[in-house]
């Protein structure tokens, strides 16, 4: 009878226990793109390690913001992890949505040094660049360009690109060479189809415009205020090189962009790319892994940083990790983030293609061999720069995608006149915050 | 329980009435009119609702002021207003030809009501995201349709600003037309047959029998049909949202997308809620004299 007993209790209770060790749970939010599925495949290890089971809610790029602002604003208990936009950790410190890191770092030795400065300063701390830390560097990403290397290696077409323009075909060191060979792609017929220059942000919906036109506007130089006044921004965010890049930026919309790319963004640059219509895609790091493992019939890709002009700059893009204030798993939330800064589980972290900001990864010596887009990306972060991080930045992204857009794709009016509304725009938003 | 009866008997018929009426009107208070009250008092005040803990001020009439004093919000108004007018009319001149055209008897008569109505019944985000591939420059069906007619070449609906208004206004068009083909109908058909008849014994030919008889007593159907209409386009959302997210540049930006927009991305709780009762008030005047001068035109 024991034995009989022993035979069906011992399933039993172990079935039961593992039930319980399982019942310890957290969820993870974060955007809806391919290094969201290489952190749930990470964090098997860690429920293996831990059994901490992880959800995670993966939001799709269009609904990203508003869903997550929405449940932060609420305060919502949904999430116990948030890998949120670097713009959003003013807002995440000053209304108190996201836990003070500082003496948790201490306490378990993780050290802001061991990561790659540009990122802890983007992504981490609030004020910009004090010793205040509201989240760890989880994803580095930076906007950068993809072009189709297979075609650019066509003796045929390196003839020709040299002939008229009296330099190699090759990776565009400025925005002038990146116009040349855009429009030299442009309404080109290769193996039988008519082909384009480039696929460039101009989403007006969320940041896709404004993420894009600042890849122009930073390389030409421009400032969002005065470095020794802050918030004076005329004569610098409106200054003649800002100015001078926004009609760039439009140019290469009305000569290099395939037809109908008026409300693109990721997905859309993506598929304009991967279907053989452009040449060049503009697009974060994060998806150059997928777009390089994805090569076939032919198509050979090339990854280059952000192309300089009158500077070398690049926009920033990518997330820190930050704990929920209104968790009330904050504690198994902090043993993830734990778990997470460790030097071997970022060095996976990378191989699963996510973008570690560790510098152990990032300086290991096989790094920059790892992948094709690896030196690029380090490049990239050496020379990044953000968009406004405050609180507003919702009230400050809104106005600045209506009015570029108006101006790149709808041809209303002049980029000076769309600078100086923005300005306005913005003014009115730190005035009314109290920063003015 | 003989007890309970007796009570309830023992209710007037009013307070039964009121019994029955209670549950609605509770409803109504708490989803209704509860928010209504609250919406106009927050549209005195400078309320952030994503602004936790700061203080919220009374402003009285400074987010009116600002809303009326804003050309942006007259364009809007405009861009609103181009919308719902060409909308109106072209709904009507289509919806009354083609309940016309059905209200006479012929082979596949009803098949042809059915198909005509689909689009109505299909939800109006699905309608926005396959219209946006129908409207493709390189492989949508609109552009190749009008190009088989006359070569204009690649043409972008969503992405220019002169096509776009116009974009939005086919669409909804399509999808609502037979709503009001379906209303236009009904008159049509409650038309008494011995008006006509009376019409023939008169001499009165088809088109004086279409004023004098047709258009007279379908009216009232085809007036009702386009308030109805008419309210639904002053606060079109989903369908415009999901077809040109009101690009390019603001040029689709209906009122109500920038409601949204200063309401749930901005968060200007107190702004967008003056905003939300000036189209309130609006669309509330608009209906009110639209109702009156549908109610003289029934008299006549």
């Amino acid at each position: 009878m024991k034995k009989i007993l022993s035979v069906f209790l011992v399933p039993v209770f172990a079935l039961l226990f593992s039930l319980n060790a399982k019942s310890e749970s957290l969820t993870l939010g974060w955007a809806a793109w391919d290094p969201a599925n290489a952190l749930q495949e990470l964090s098997k290890e860690f429920t293996a390690e831990t059994g901490v089971e992880m959800n995670f809610e993966f939001v799709p790029w269009p609904n990203f913001a508003e869903r997550m602002l929405n449940e932060l604003n609420n305060q919502g208990k949904t999430f116990d992890l948030l890998i949120g936009d670097s713009q959003w950790i003013g807002q995440g410190a000053e209304y108190g949505h996201y836990v003070k890191l500082n003496d948790f770092f201490d306490a378990n030795g993780i050290s802001m040094d061991d990561f790659n400065p540009a990122t802890v300063y983007a992504y981490s701390t609030w004020p910009k660049g004090s010793p205040n830390y509201y989240a760890l560097p989880a994803m580095g990403d930076a906007l950068a360009w993809a072009y189709r290397k297979d075609w650019f290696d066509r003796p045929e077409l390196q003839a020709e690109f040299k002939s008229k323009h009296g330099y190699d075909l090759g990776v565009p060191k400025t925005w002038d060479e990146l116009y040349d060979m855009c429009t030299f792609f442009q309404g080109r017929e290769i193996d039988g189809q008519v082909r384009y220059g480039a696929a460039i942000n101009t989403e007006r919906g969320s940041e896709g415009i404004t993420m894009g036109v600042t890849a122009a506007m930073y390389a030409w130089g421009m400032e969002y205020e005065n470095p020794d006044n802050p918030y004076e921004m005329d004569g610098y965010f409106n200054s003649d090189a800002s100015v001078e890049a926004v009609e760039f930026y439009r140019k290469m919309y009305e000569d290099c962009a395939p037809p109908g790319h008026s409300d693109a963004y990721m997905v859309a640059n993506l598929d304009a790319y991967k279907s053989g219509q452009v040449a060049f895609q503009m697009n974060w790091y994060a998806f150059w892994p997928g777009v390089s493992k994805e090569d076939s019939d032919g198509r050979v890709s090339g990854f280059f940083a952000n192309p300089c002009q009158n500077v070398c700059a690049a926009t920033l893009g990518g997330q820190g990790i930050s704990v929920v204030s209104y968790s009330d798993k904050q504690d198994l939330a902090l043993e993830y983030m734990k778990w997470f800064a460790k030097p071997d589980i970022q060095q996976k972290w990378w191989d699963l293609g996510g973008y570690s900001c560790h510098m152990d990864v990032l300086g290991s010596p096989d790094f920059v061999d790892s992948a094709v887009y690896a030196q690029g990306f380090l490049d990239s972060m050496g020379i990044v720069k953000d968009f406004w991080q405050e609180p507003t930045f919702v009230e400050l992204m809104l106005p600045m995608q209506e009015r570029i857009h108006d101006y790149v794709v709808n041809g209303k009016g002049s980029a000076k006149d769309a600078l100086d509304k923005i300005i306005d725009d913005w003014t009115e938003v730190f005035e009314d915050d109290g920063k003015i | 329980m003989k007890s309970a009866v007796k009570k309830f008997k023992g209710l007037s018929d009013k307070a039964i009435a009121w019994i029955f009426i209670a549950p609605t009107l509770i409803l109504l208070l708490a989803i209704n009119i509860y928010p209504l009250i609250y919406a106009i008092r927050m549209s005195f005040t400078n309320f952030y609702a994503n602004k936790i803990g700061r203080e919220v001020k009374f402003v009285g009439l400074k987010n009116y002021k600002k809303i009326l004093g804003k050309e942006e919000i007259w364009e809007k108004m405009q861009i609103t207003a181009h919308f719902v007018c060409w909308t109106l009319v072209l709904q009507a001149l289509i919806g009354l030809g083609l309940a016309l055209l059905l209200n006479k008897k012929f082979k596949g008569n009803e098949l042809l009501t059915t198909l005509i109505v689909l689009p109505m019944m299909l939800s109006p985000a699905v309608v926005g995201v396959f219209w946006t591939y129908l409207y493709n420059p390189q492989v949508g069906l609109f552009n190749y349709v009008v190009n088989f007619f006359y070569d204009f070449g690649i043409f972008d609906m969503i992405g220019s600003s002169t096509l776009a208004p116009w974009s939005i206004v086919i669409v909804d068009t399509w999808m609502w037309t037979p709503f009001t083909m379906l209303i236009c109908l009904a008159g049509l058909r409650s038309i008494p047959n011995y008006l006509y008849e009376a019409a023939e014994v008169d001499r009165a030919s088809k088109w004086q029998q279409f004023i004098h008889i047709t258009l007279p007593s379908v009216l009232p159907f085809l007036l009702l049909a386009l308030l109805f209409r008419g309210i639904e386009n002053f606060k079109m959302f989903d369908l415009v949202a999901e077809l040109t997210s009101g690009g390019p540049g603001s040029a689709t930006e209906l009122a109500s997308i920038n409601l949204k927009r200063e309401a749930f991305e901005k968060w200007k709780t107190g702004y967008s809620s003056a905003f939300a009762v000036i189209l309130f008030v609006t669309i509330f005047g608009f209906g009110n004299v639209y109702v009156k001068v549908m109610n003289k035109i029934k008299e006549r």
